[in-house]
């Protein structure tokens, strides 16, 4: 064992954002997953499977195939991303790296916005993959623009590690982390309008649905299937998204605890 | 939370003391883990914490490093009270489990915490001699690009070690690092903490159950049941004992305190 001396480090204070330390998390995140390349696979495949798959199950009536397929883009990101943050996130908080992480000079703040940008970065290809898949080979029919569908899907993903990291909070295993999504997913999925149009529910649900962050989602990709034009319900439809996903990851933030019992 | 720590009567020199401690206590869910404790570590030494399994070694470390929640009583680590923002580069921590990404490298996880700690593309040369240097000083350096997950237990506990090592820090707060690992490693290590503590005047806080590493610290800290037993030199508490080993030393003042108490309670 050798004790050669390197010069003392002088330490850069931590600041309640630094982008320097935001940009190392994200890239040690995504360094992570580089080498998990079956979880970067799936990740990118099992959307584009499922499209494919949805285009034959309504093979006769492709107006169907429309409507449920422009929803799906947005909601495909959304469930991936909110899986594989919460775990991620929740193995942070078991392996006794996030104790060590917060011992040291790290914003929770960098923390957070180090794993939205790596998986911002796999939600840009993924949802890139499925858009281009669905548009070019399954011939789904758009009359807006192609990346006003992906700017939605990259919305949803980041709403989907937002919910992810929140949750992990709550969860102490993997088992749990993982129930999380039916619990969490599930009930927005069966009221976002995918299955039937949110005003044909009862009263109840549709007021329910109302405050739901998926149903905006859906809305908007339905919003760029029938306009060319960005609409202002669109406008509203992303701005909801968006505001929902950045209130959640604060949660996410607040959850973070340097001190525990 | 932290009081009295800005009362000027207090008597420790921050020069002297790394770490100083008044009515420590901790509690943990119904639980009182640490009760009432009082010590001092000195800079510059090596101080063993020693006690049984469970007697509250690691809240002790915990509520020092400033991730111990529930903590009352006094508590100044390096001039500032546990848990300031200005010690989070200042204090190198090491948990007893092995706190690293088991899907990296060794040189990937130390390239990430040294970037936490020395942040900027200014900084690059010297977080690479850094990194280098703290695989070097934990005998790694051949296992570098090895994923961590792939490593035996003592090697993994190893690159936790070399995490902390990485920022030069002022105070090393280690959780039983030797536990599992073979004899050689073991002196190895040991001489590793005596040349940090020599050359880079660093304060170490080594915790073992292991009696018999009591010998290679200059003081120590006897703990059990969240008390401190005694606080002294191995040998000072040896001749104060009239016993051969730290061990034996141990066993007499657990004796000496049950008996203690016991006359308490037949005096009532």
């Amino acid at each position: 064992m050798t004790t050669t001396h390197a010069p003392v480090a002088a330490h850069a204070p931590a600041r309640a954002l630094s982008a320097s330390r935001t940009t190392a998390t994200a890239a040690r995140v995504l360094r992570q997953l580089r080498h998990d390349p079956r979880t970067i696979a799936l990740l990118m495949l099992v959307p584009c499977v499922m499209l494919v798959l949805l285009r034959y199950v309504f093979d006769s009536s492709p107006r169907t195939f429309d409507n449920i397929g422009a929803s799906l883009l947005g909601i495909f990101p959304l469930i991936t991303m909110f899986l594989v943050t919460s775990i991620a996130t929740l193995r942070e908080r078991t392996s006794g790296t996030l104790e060590r992480l917060l011992a040291m000079p790290l914003g929770k703040g960098d923390l957070i916005a180090g794993y939205a940008l790596a998986f911002g970065v796999l939600a840009i290809i993924q949802s890139a993959l499925a858009t281009g898949l669905a548009l070019w080979v399954l011939g789904l029919k758009v009359t807006g623009s192609a990346w006003l569908l992906l700017l939605v899907a990259l919305l949803d993903a980041l709403l989907g590690t937002a919910l992810g990291l929140f949750v992990s909070a709550f969860a102490a295993s993997e088992f749990q982390a993982v129930q999380f999504m039916p619990a969490v997913i599930f009930p927005q999925l069966l009221l976002c309008g995918l299955f039937t149009p949110r005003s044909r529910m009862h009263p109840v649900l549709e007021a329910i649905s109302d405050v739901l962050p998926m149903s905006y989602a859906v809305d908007g990709m339905n919003e760029v299937m029938r306009h060319t034009d960005v609409t202002a319900t669109f406008v509203r439809d992303v701005l909801i998204v968006a505001g929902c996903a950045l209130l959640v990851l604060g949660l996410g933030a607040a959850t973070l605890r340097r001190r525990t019992a | 939370m932290m009081n009295n720590v800005d009362d000027p009567s207090r008597p420790p020199d921050p020069h002297t003391h790394a770490v100083h401690a008044e009515g420590l206590t901790a509690v943990r869910g119904p639980r009182t883990v640490l009760h009432g404790l009082d010590f001092t570590v000195p800079r510059g030494r090596i101080t063993g914490l020693l006690g049984p399994s469970g007697c509250g070694k690691s809240t002790l470390m915990r509520a020092i490093v400033g991730t111990q929640a529930h903590v009352s009583g006094a508590l100044e680590v390096l001039g500032h009270p546990a848990g300031h923002p200005a010690l989070r580069t200042r204090i190198g921590y090491v948990t007893q489990h092995p706190s690293v990404y088991d899907d990296l490298t060794v040189r990937q996880n130390l390239d990430y915490f040294a970037a936490i700690l020395d942040p900027g593309h200014a900084a690059a040369e010297r977080r690479h001699d850094n990194v280098t240097r703290a695989i070097a000083d934990v005998d790694l350096t051949s296992h570098a690009d090895a994923l961590a997950g792939n490593l035996s237990g003592g090697q993994r506990s190893r690159v936790s070690l070399a995490v902390a090592l990485l920022g030069t820090p002022e105070l090393l707060v280690l959780d039983e690092p030797t536990v599992g690992l073979d004899p050689v490693l073991r002196r190895d290590l040991w001489h590793l903490f005596h040349d940090i503590a020599a050359t880079r005047g660093t304060t170490l806080l080594v915790s073992s159950h292991v009696m018999d590493e009591a010998e290679r610290c200059h003081r120590l800290l006897l703990m059990r049941d969240g008390r401190i037993l005694a606080e002294d030199t191995p040998q000072a508490l040896r001749s104060r004992t009239g016993t051969e080993t730290v061990e034996a030393a141990f066993l007499h003042l657990v004796d000496e305190a049950v008996a203690a108490g016991r006359a308490k309670e037949t005096a009532r």
